[in-house]
């Protein structure tokens, strides 16, 4: 598998991420880009869009990244089938740039939330999600202020009628329309979620909970 | 020419902090506030004289960049 991780001024868990991708889905290769890139490189797999406070929130959290340079070249990729994973910040980024359907608010309780939570897999259908057990109950960090997800009804239903959503919270931490925490696009190929299983990937963060999103990924790539 | 634009979350989306704003302003006494919604006012400075191009222009920012629309709405003003 071929990944890079794009780093925006602010962005915080781009390293996280690609520890991640190299160590769990055995790719020795991850670029980071830089977000005044206009390109990415070549024969790209995965674009991997981190956590962190991309651009300080400023206006929206992820609006200023959407319209960042890279920003473009990860649409396009998108469009031509590639996989775009986007983590808390990156689900926020996607969802800016129309990739993903509907916002991210300010969590309903308004506190930032740092804590791990349970979720349901509700989809395997996905590259990122295969290597879960249907309705498998997990546990992964949330770390955000913003991940309150809220569409349309008729959205929602969409999502839902078409298996769209991949997970949703257990104990709904921030307010979430449909306990909703991850979302996948029409084609299945772009994810976005605000837990971060980039932080529970290795035993020594205390749990492995986020590996089987990597290694599915790696099981669906060609080795690079 | 100068441009006020103001973008506000859309009715029916919850306005979490319009609504602890208006739970502090109850504590401080103030009775009967019955609901309150918070939004941003972003002003612009503009080379453009002509106000019909520079609210066509303005508009256009609004909906490229300065709200989302899918959960916010706004309104231009041009002075």
């Amino acid at each position: 598998m071929r990944a890079a991780v794009i780093q925006f001024p602010g962005s915080n868990c781009d390293r996280d991420m690609a520890v991640a991708l190299d160590q769990v889905a055995g790719n020795a290769q991850t670029r980071i880009v830089w977000h005044k890139e206009t390109s990415l490189p070549e024969g790209l797999d995965l674009v991997a869009i981190p956590g962190g406070f991309s651009f300080g929130d400023y206006l929206r959290c992820g609006a200023i990244a959407a319209r960042s340079p890279i920003a473009r070249a990860i649409v396009d990729f998108a469009n031509r089938g590639g996989y775009v994973l986007g983590v808390c910040n990156g689900f926020q980024v996607l969802t800016e740039t129309g990739l993903l359907p509907g916002a991210l608010l300010r969590n309903a309780g308004l506190k930032y939330i740092c804590k791990t939570v349970p979720l349901q897999v509700e989809t395997t259908d996905s590259a990122f999600s295969a290597g879960y057990e249907a309705k498998q109950r997990i546990n992964i960090p949330i770390a955000h202020h913003d991940g309150n997800y809220t569409a349309d009804a008729q959205t929602v239903a969409r999502l839902q009628a078409e298996d769209r959503v991949a997970l949703t919270y257990l104990d709904n931490p921030n307010g979430s329309v449909a306990d909703i925490a991850g979302v996948l696009s029409e084609n299945r190929r772009v994810l976005g979620m605000m837990p971060h299983p980039e932080r529970i990937a290795d035993p020594a963060l205390g749990g492995t909970d986020g590996a089987a999103l990597f290694r599915a990924l790696a099981n669906r790539m060609a080795p690079a | 020419m100068k441009a006020r634009v103001q973008v506000m979350l859309k009715q029916g989306v919850l306005d979490p902090q319009g609504e602890a704003v208006r739970h502090a302003l109850e504590t401080l006494g103030f009775d009967g506030v019955e609901s309150v919604r918070q939004g941003k006012v972003i002003e612009l400075e503009l080379a453009e004289t002509d106000a019909g191009k520079a609210e066509a222009t303005v508009t256009d920012m609004c909906e490229k960049l300065l709200a989302n629309t899918v959960i916010e709405s706004y309104a231009v003003e041009i002075a």
